[in-house]
């Protein structure tokens, strides 16, 4: 008993820490890719050189971050059968099916123009090439609208049956499956996130660039300003409309997940007039929330929209349907903090843009710079507030955590979840070391590598990723 | 049994079959050539041997993403049943093609570091390791697993057994080989002549192997042996062996007139025998020796609903594979590779 009790801790600890870190390079491919597609298309448009800088700069990012999240992910198709083989069996009919569509609509196709974009240029043409990054970018799309679709369900479950011999959930209307009632809202917000999280990484980069560039004195380049606009109107933008999002999620999981939200928010009891905790620490055996601070009426009319609607309290629902309050009430409030930070980083490069000091501000570049990480941190405290609050379910309301794990023995699951940790903190350690030395170069400025490099195969860019794209003038 | 639930799932079968089939001969050059890295010392040569690949390989691999997905999709059952069976050796595989996978990018990108033989050594040893592991879950599944009211009941171990270990030293043998043919068709000069060197070797290993395997395969479950020699069944099968030997024939003949593609097709035409030959062994088992497809499949709606997508899909996706190969076609020598 003991064993089987460890064993399903194990496996969950499992999913989470590789989920975890899977989901930080899909999300970044899915942000880069959309922002080297915009690049190479004003490139083609205004035949500028500072676009193709900057692809050339971001797409061998591009090409790690891209790698990271194939192998990472390739982990994860696996996982469910070997740790999660009971909730595969009975949810394969319809989580299977919809990650197997995930496959054959984005993975091949990313995969399939990935190697053109990366190495094609001198060999397809511009308007090709063009047309490979828009299939990458487009792919990474479709895979994200899929996964979540499966997510989705497992959050709102909706149009199955239960096979009653089995306990199979059988499907009925696939269109209702997919659609199903979180879907829309976790797409739009998820989708956002990723565009933030790598509009600050673009930004925190070119900040820091301009910081170093004047400490020492120079000019500050061509690229590195063009990024740290565009990342700006991004945040600009993006951010308040992701709070909105935000907003229209939270309201959409009160209907369908009311327990949920009053873990998240840490309230026991049902109230009209309820306050908003800012802080405090949910205690689960007391039934209290600690060192409450409160802000009054705020909790109804932030959950209602009107100053008297009704906040359900976790005392209306039985102690083992309660997902664990003390974590996601504190991952939820650092993901609203974080958006708030944003929309203010947003905000306050507009008011720099508009006193033209976009790229002399220190207070700004300061701020892009410790935001970097914010838009990655986010999003991942906002998947745990999303799965932690599901809790105790796998497929909400119907079939719980702990009845959906493998018959492994303790062992194997020790074993691999040590091996998890050593090897990812190997892999994705150096990764990511490199791919800060690869942001604390400056973008290069364009024309001299072409006569440098004109004549070499493309192929050659493997060796040399610093002339991925060379000899533009090859194409067309 | 009425008609789709019996059909669905022969067809799933057959679709199964041949996305492992590609998988196999696709991400098994590749595999090949991390192995190669043991022989070829040259830093020069080895950038040609990745970069021979370097632009298909995250597609070749994407096949066996497939495989696990419609698994999941279409035969849970024993997606439920195998995957924890062969935990062990899925984990190994998984964890070496997380190595051999970013080793790619980071064998270059950690050049100024001066550590970037490290990652050689990830990738070849990366390479080795799945390869292996490939052939030994192979071998546990054609053993069979030991299943109580469809659920896995055995041990942690219980894939590791001499058969299974055997399979996964042919399998080595077998990517290699592919890998060492594959060279020979995109390579010049010193590495095209070690490759066709290293081949006439890895062919007789893979040979043997095969010899060893099939014999041994027949005896390990009663209908194994009653598929191969039972009248007429035998008049089905026999041409599987003398085809090997064929093939064996061609391939030889292929290297001494230094043809740049026979020894490739040759060993390929070798994997798709042997594949063959084993699904004959083991149909209609899903999971030898207790559960059918049938067992195993999900409801006839789920299995229709990907079955059209499939049908329009694939397909596509083939015709776009292909077209990147195209792109990618043509010899790889030094010069491209580093200046
Ligand atoms: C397609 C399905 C899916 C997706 C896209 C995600 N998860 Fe999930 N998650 C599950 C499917 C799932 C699951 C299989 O249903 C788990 C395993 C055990 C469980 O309780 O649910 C789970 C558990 C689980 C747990 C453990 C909960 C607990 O122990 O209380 C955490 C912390 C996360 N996930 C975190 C994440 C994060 C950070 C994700 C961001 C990508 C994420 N999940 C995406
Ligand atoms: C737990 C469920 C998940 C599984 C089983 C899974 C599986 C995979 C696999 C196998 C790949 C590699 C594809 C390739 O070879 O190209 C991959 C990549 C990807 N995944 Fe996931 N994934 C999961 C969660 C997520 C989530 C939550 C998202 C985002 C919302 C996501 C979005 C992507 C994207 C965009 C890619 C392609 C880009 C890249 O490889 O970096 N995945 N995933
Ligand atoms: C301040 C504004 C925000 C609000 C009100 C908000 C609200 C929410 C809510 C209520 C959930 C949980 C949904 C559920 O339980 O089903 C959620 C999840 C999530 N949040 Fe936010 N969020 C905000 C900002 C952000 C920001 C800035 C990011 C990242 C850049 C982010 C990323 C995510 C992600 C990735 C999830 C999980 C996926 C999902 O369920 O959509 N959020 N958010």
């Amino acid at each position: 008993m003991v064993s089987a009790a460890s064993a399903l801790l194990l496996a969950r600890f499992q999913f989470a820490f590789t989920v975890g870190v899977h989901i930080v390079f899909p999300a970044f491919s899915i942000g880069l890719a959309a922002y080297l597609a915009v690049l190479e298309g004003l490139w083609l448009r205004t035949d500028k050189q500072v676009y193709l800088d900057l692809y050339r700069y971001w797409i061998k990012i591009f090409s790690v971050v891209f790698g990271m999240g194939v192998v990472s992910g390739l982990v994860m198709s696996y996982e469910f059968g070997t740790n999660w083989s009971v909730f595969s069996q009975k949810a394969g009919p319809i989580t299977g099916v919809l990650l197997s569509y995930e496959v054959m609509t984005a993975f091949f196709l990313e995969a399939g123009f990935l190697g053109v974009m990366l190495f094609g240029m001198n060999k397809v043409g511009r308007g090709l090439h063009f047309a490979a990054t828009c299939c990458v970018s487009v792919g990474t799309l479709i895979s994200m609208t899929w996964i979540l679709a499966s997510n989705s369900w497992m959050q709102t479950p909706a149009s199955y049956s239960i096979d009653p011999a089995t306990g199979r959930f059988m499907p009925e209307d696939w269109l209702a499956i997919i659609f199903n009632p979180s879907f829309p809202y976790r797409l739009v917000h998820m989708g956002m996130a990723a565009f933030l999280s790598v509009a600050f990484i673009i930004g925190g980069t070119a900040a820091w660039h301009m910081m170093r560039d004047r400490r020492k004195g120079l000019p500050i380049s061509q690229p590195v300003k063009v990024m740290f606009s565009m990342a700006m109107w991004m945040a600009t933008i993006v951010a308040p409309l992701q709070i909105l999002a935000g907003d229209a999620h939270g309201l959409n999981t009160l209907k369908h997940q009311p327990v949920k939200i009053a873990a998240l928010e840490g309230d026991w009891e049902t109230e009209s007039r309820a306050p908003e905790i800012l802080f405090g620490i949910p205690n689960m055996k007391t039934e209290h929330t600690d060192y409450a601070i409160k802000l009054p009426f705020a909790g109804s009319l932030i959950l209602t929209h009107s100053l008297d609607g009704k906040v359900p309290g976790m005392k209306d629902f039985p102690a083992d349907q309660r997902p664990p309050s003390p974590i996601i009430f504190f991952t939820f409030r650092i993901m609203i903090a974080l958006g708030m930070l944003m929309a203010a980083t947003g905000f306050l490069s507009l008011y720099m843009r508009w006193r033209g000091r976009l790229f002399t501000s220190p207070l700004l570049h300061r701020m892009a710079l410790v935001m970097a990480p914010s838009g990655f941190l986010a999003l991942l405290c906002g998947w745990v507030t999303t799965e932690v609050g599901r809790q105790p379910w796998t497929v909400y309301g119907l079939l719980r955590t702990a009845d959906s794990v493998s018959p492994i023995m303790l062992p194997s699951m020790a074993i691999s979840m040590t091996a998890f940790v050593v090897v990812y903190v190997i892999v994705f350690g150096t990764g990511i070391g490199i791919l800060l030395r690869m942001l604390s170069r400056q973008p290069e400025e364009g024309e001299h590598d072409l006569s440098e490099q004109g004549t070499a195969s493309v192929l050659g860019t493997r060796s040399h990723p610093e002339t991925v794209l060379s000899s533009p003038d090859h194409g067309a | 049994m009425s008609g789709a639930a019996y059909w669905l799932p022969v067809i799933w079968t057959v679709i199964l079959a041949a996305a492992i089939l590609i998988y196999v001969i696709l991400d098994g050059f590749d595999l090949g050539i991390g192995m190669l890295f043991a022989v070829e010392r040259d830093q020069g040569r080895r950038d040609v041997m990745v970069n021979t690949v370097a632009p298909v390989w995250d597609g070749n691999e994407t096949w066996m993403i497939l495989g696990g997905a419609t698994l999941y999709g279409v035969f849970p059952g024993a997606y439920a049943t195998l995957l924890p069976a062969l935990y062990l050796p899925i984990l190994l595989m998984v964890l070496a093609l997380i190595f051999r996978g970013v080793a790619f990018e980071f064998r270059i990108m950690t050049r100024d570091s001066g550590r970037s033989g490290l990652w050689d050594v990830a990738f070849m040893g990366g390479s080795a390791t799945a390869a292996f592991c490939q052939g030994a879950i192979l071998g546990g599944v054609i053993q069979g697993v030991s299943v109580t009211k469809g659920a896995f009941n055995g041990g942690p171990l219980d894939w590791l057994t001499p058969f299974s270990i055997l399979c996964g030293l042919s399998v080595m043998c077998g990517y290699a080989l592919l890998g060492a043919c594959w060279l020979v068709w995109r390579t010049t000069g010193v590495l095209e002549a070690s490759c066709r060197h290293w081949a006439r070797r890895l062919a007789i290993g893979l040979f043997v192997g095969i010899v060893a395997v099939s014999l041994w395969t027949p005896i390990l479950h009663e209908p194994y042996l009653v598929r191969w020699t039972d009248w007429p069944n035998i008049l089905f099968v026999a041409p599987v062996p003398v085809l090997v030997i064929l093939l064996a024939f061609l391939f030889v003949r292929g290297l001494q007139r230094e043809h740049p593609v026979a020894p490739f097709l040759c060993a390929l035409g070798w994997f798709f025998l042997c594949f063959t030959g084993l699904g004959i062994s083991i149909f209609p088992y899903m999971v030898p020796p207790s559960l059918t497809l049938w067992d195993v499949s999900s409801p006839p709606s789920s299995q229709a609903f990907q079955l059209v997508g499939t049908a329009i899909l694939l397909p596509i996706i083939l015709t776009y594979t292909v077209y990147s190969y195209r792109v990618f076609r043509g010899k790889v020598t030094e010069a491209d590779a580093y200046h």
